[in-house]
């Protein structure tokens, strides 16, 4: 498969990206500069962590208004999978890709631990291949990662089942004290309502190598890979 | 606006004495101008010109055949770690500023040793720090260390570099000064090293990076002066801004610049800004450099020459580029939207001269300012607190009644507690390299393929292409210094933080490659400060010696007092190791339940009539007391202890190293049974079963808590035991089995009866100390 993973000036988990997509799992993934117009032939799109034109606006704010961003409207507009990570996951918020916003963590610090991540639905293009009861360790590292979204959107992603990941405890339970961030009802990652644009805080590139202490965020990543070698198969047939 | 006459007074602000002027006039051959007197006061600044410390430095071992580029010779050193590949690693006080402003001063501050990294071509790719405050029950202490730790996470966290470790100490003596040193390593090939010389007779010289503002004037020369509370109050306006968006920018396209071949030097602006880096870039290619002024961009209207040249405006590079070869400069730095601008050319003329619309404003032999500061031999005579320090004796404290309650003293006690409330707020894993993160005696570090720095082959591509590296590689970074030790004896302070550093690299399975050092000291005018200064250095060199660890440069920070007087003495001390192959990476914690608890090295050393306690933890924090003779270092066995377990490492036989540092035995037993993390809220514990009632006729806080050098706590599996111990026998090594892991509780039995604390209970303590206290 095709990824193209997204460059802005400041993104800086980039090469993290790349590092998995291809050297990990073998695909091909190339980096992107903002000021491009074109996805080429692109089957995925990941927009990586880091900090799009110094955040100095608002996290992804800028962003979501480079020329790229504008291909990739189009892009998840014809159904073409975008997985926004912590900045992606921010900069999809602002771009209008994904409802809700993320502001500034309850601590007002940023923070950097590994959490437990539970995968609330399978059906997704980003969870297909996620054990039903596997809970995925995997780093978080942001300042600004408290999902937010009014009570109509809410209940909108709810009955949609558009929540993808929950942040929970060791035991896999949803408690206040698992939530590293004060994100609404410990929501860690969201799809939109046609379900192929996805945003999450925590870093599965992070986690996806034995040597990085954990590789369960190898699983969303062959998730996606999983889900574009079904359709390319669905296509030829 | 005219320039004020430059009179004796004016001589004086600048923090120059009249030998020193006249040295000056003599270089010149006529009475410097105001701007001229700027540019020597902030080159012959202690932070430029080491003129208090030359001497002295020439004592470290700077030299072995994996050294690429040495100390002093460029911005950092750069050592070889095989295969074509090599680090360059650095480290630098920003503790003045940090003073005065503590969130901008510490994010300037690993701006600036992130810049000294990439000057060299490499890749920055981990960062570290180390940092002082005085206690946390001070209000004033809270704000500079939530500020000091947010600055740093700010900087780090947005440019994109993982901060992996670093140490943190309270002492009172950091009260009015905190410190904060900035560790950087980067990764590059051997063909990319650059240097900072500006090479080739008629090249033209680029400014790159953003505007040049009033801020941070004459930073330099205010890191070289005692901070008062006035000096506070005026200087704040000394204290730059960071911005590490700006940097980052910088940062890539200096690389993809660097990758294209036309570039004859690069040289940041840090300290002493334009002054600094056109003066040592013409010094170092034996060249002269001739720039204007007027072309710099400015960031404020009606700016001074003066202004112009000692700005500390940060994120700024000056870039000698080979003639013919300009529009690349001007395709990439348009490319990442960056400010640039054609400055100045390299002359053969030996002078830098500096005009402002066609004036000249300065005309300098550069050679002579860059390296003809004036050297002192300070005098240096033993401190007289040391008498008493001396006469210091056990018997003075009574045996400890309470074991129980002083570990969980310990335990809580700032210095030992867990620094999660730091790390936490700094992105540790950015990069994606991190192999053993922040919590373990080391950090450890994964080089891969995009650690390094685009080739020409990527420039050619408007897509990088994507390489692979044959050989991945593994590095142990750690930052030390115990200077209660160095305050209580210089020489021997020295010699443990070396030591200690060597240490941690070889519990994490690696062998030392080099060393930086960071001397933080009081006002060397001083003679009692300048012994310390002496001793501490002499105590470095000779550990650098004996780990084969030679200094590849570092930074000297003096002046460091406040009214209340002179730190500790910090010599700080950053250590890279190379470990050999993944398999060998090891962390402190224990892993599994029945695995065999063992000692290496010496229970205590008998020699040392106060056991381990002089200058202890425990002394200091049950006690109330900094004084006592500190243990010695026997740097042979320390060498010995060291080759043995990495040794024992290499044969697979150790599951966990982590050595006996502060609070001894019983805290080192202790953070081996809590220190393991598996995610937020979810610490990994395990207990451990102890017997030392063999260890007789020794006083029980001794035991315990005393901090006798050269002993290494590690686990095996059960079926190994007896190997292990034979095979440190071996190789000259004391090594007795202490228990076994398992259980709820940390047991230790003991000659003077048994004591018991659950692990729940001692990680709690331990993990929430600081957060508790930052509430």
């Amino acid at each position: 498969m095709n990824f193209a993973v997204l460059q802005f000036p400041a993104s800086n988990c980039d090469q993290d990206a790349v590092h998995v997509l291809h050297h990990v799992l073998g695909h091909s993934a190339r980096l992107l500069w903002h000021k491009e117009a074109s996805l080429g032939n692109a089957d995925a799109v990941v927009i990586p962590g880091g900090f799009s034109y110094g955040d100095y606006l608002r996290t992804g704010a800028v962003a979501r208004f480079s020329p790229i961003m504008q291909a990739v409207q189009e892009f998840a507009m014809n159904g073409g999978p975008v997985l926004g990570i912590c900045n992606g996951f921010q900069i999809l918020c602002e771009a209008g890709l994904l409802p809700g916003a993320l502001i500034r963590n309850r601590s007002l610090q940023f923070r950097c631990e590994h959490i437990f991540l539970k995968t609330v639905t399978t059906d997704s293009p980003f969870t297909n291949q996620i054990p039903a009861d596997k809970l995925l360790r995997v780093p978080i590292a942001h300042g600004e990662g408290c999902y937010f979204a009014n009570e109509a959107t809410l209940a909108k992603l709810k009955a949609n089942n558009q929540i993808l990941w929950h942040y929970v405890n060791a035991q896999g339970e949803t408690t206040e004290q698992a939530n590293p961030n004060g994100s609404l009802e410990n929501i860690a990652g969201i799809c939109n309502h046609r379900r192929n644009v996805a945003g999450l805080m925590p870093h599965p590139e992070r986690a996806s190598e034995p040597l990085s202490g954990s590789s369960d965020g190898r699983l969303v990543f062959q998730s996606l890979i999983a889900w574009l070698e079904r359709n390319a198969q669905a296509k030829a047939a | 606006m005219t320039d004020p006459v430059v009179t004796p007074e004016l001589v004086q602000k600048h923090g120059l004495t009249m030998e020193e002027f006249a040295r000056i006039k003599a270089i010149l051959g006529r009475e410097p101008n105001y701007t001229e007197l700027g540019i020597f006061s902030v080159m012959w600044s202690e932070h430029c010109s080491y003129k208090n410390t030359r001497p002295l430095l020439k004592g470290f071992p700077t030299k072995s055949p994996k050294i690429l580029v040495g100390a002093g010779e460029e911005n950092a050193g750069i050592i070889d770690i095989g295969d074509g590949l090599a680090i360059a690693f650095k480290i630098e006080s920003h503790n003045h500023p940090s003073a005065v402003e503590p969130f901008q001063g510490a994010a300037t501050g690993v701006g600036g040793i992130i810049r000294d990294i990439f000057t060299m071509g490499a890749r920055p790719i981990a960062s570290l720090n180390s940092l002082r405050f005085g206690e946390l029950s001070n209000p004033d202490v809270r704000r500079l260390f939530g500020g000091v730790v947010a600055g740093i996470g700010h900087y780090g966290n947005c440019f994109g570099i993982p901060t992996v470790a670093g140490e943190v100490y309270f002492d009172k003596s950091y009260e009015g000064n905190p410190l904060v040193n900035a560790f950087c390593l980067g990764v590059l090939r051997h063909d990319q090293i650059i240097r900072g010389a500006a090479k080739g007779i008629g090249n033209p010289v680029f400014y790159v990076g953003p505007a040049t503002g009033r801020d941070g004037l004459a930073g330099a020369a205010f890191a070289s002066q005692d901070l008062t509370e006035e000096s506070a109050d005026q200087q704040r306006g000394a204290v730059q801004v960071g911005d590490p968006f700006m940097e980052k920018l910088v940062c890539e396209a200096c690389l993809e610049l660097l990758a294209t071949d036309a570039v004859a030097g690069i040289q940041d602006m840090g300290a002493a800004g334009l002054t600094c880096s056109t003066c040592e870039t013409a010094a170092r290619g034996g060249t002269g450099i001739e720039i204007e002024l007027s072309k710099v961009p400015p960031r404020a209207p009606n700016m001074t020459p003066y202004e112009i040249l000692l700005s500390e405006s940060q994120e700024r590079m000056l870039i000698i580029v080979k003639k013919g070869r300009e529009a690349e400069v001007q395709r990439i730095f348009d490319k990442w939207d960056l400010p640039w601008a054609q400055i100045g050319m390299v002359t053969d003329t030996g002078r830098m001269v500096v005009k402002h619309y066609g004036k000249i404003v300065a005309d300098i032999p550069a050679n002579k300012l860059a390296n003809e500061a004036p050297v002192y031999h300070r005098d240096a005579s033993e401190p007289k607190y040391l008498k008493s320090v001396r006469a210091f004796a056990l018997a003075e404290v009574p045996d400890t009644k309470d074991p129980v309650a002083n570990l969980e003293t310990l335990l809580a006690w700032p210095t030992i507690a867990s620094k999660n409330w730091v790390y936490r707020q700094y992105d540790h894993m950015v990069r994606n390299g991190t192999v053993v993160c922040p919590g373990s005696d080391a950090a450890v570090l994964r080089i891969k393929h995009d650690s390094l720095p685009p080739t020409i082959a990527d420039s050619a591509h408007p897509q990088p292409a994507i390489r692979n590296l044959h050989v991945e590689k593994f590095v142990a970074l750690t930052v030390d210094c115990n200077a209660s030790y160095v305050y209580l004896d210089p020489y021997e302070g020295g010699k443990i933080a070396v030591a200690e550093a060597a240490r941690n690299l070889a519990c994490s399975g690696a062998t030392p490659l080099g060393t930086t050092d960071n001397l933080n000291f009081g006002n060397p005018h001083n003679p009692e400060i300048f012994y310390q200064l002496r001793e501490s250095v002499r105590g470095l060199a000779e550990a650098c010696r004996a780990f084969n660890a030679p200094i590849t440069g570092g930074n000297v920070s003096l002046y460091n007092q406040s009214p209340e007087g002179a730190i500790d003495p910090t010599p700080t001390v950053a250590m890279v190791g190379l470990i050999e192959k993944p398999e060998h990476v090891t962390t402190q914690w224990f892993k599994d339940e029945g695995d065999a608890i063992l000692l290496l090295g010496d229970v205590v050393d008998r020699q040392d009539s106060l056991l381990g306690l002089g200058g202890s933890a425990y002394l200091k924090a049950i006690h109330g007391k900094k004084t006592g003779t500190p243990p010695r270092c026997d740097l042979e066995k320390e060498t010995e202890l060291h080759g043995a377990l990495r040794s024992l490492i290499y044969s697979g036989e150790v599951k966990s190293a982590h050595d006996c540092s502060e609070g001894g035995l019983a805290v080192a037993l202790a953070e081996s049974c809590i220190s393991r993390l598996i995610a937020r809220d979810t610490p990994h514990l395990l207990g451990a079963q102890v017997d030392l009632s063999e260890v007789k006729e020794l006083r029980l806080d001794a035991l315990l808590f005393g901090e006798t050098q050269s002993r290494i706590v590690i686990s095996t599996a059960p079926i190994n035991t007896t190997k292990v111990v034979e095979r440190a026998k071996l190789l000259g090594i004391q090594a007795m089995r202490l228990g076994t892991v398992g259980g709820d509780s940390l047991h230790l039995k003991t000659a003077a009866g048994d004591f018991s604390w659950p692990v729940a209970e001692l990680h709690d303590l331990w993990w929430n100390a600081i957060a508790g206290a930052m509430k």
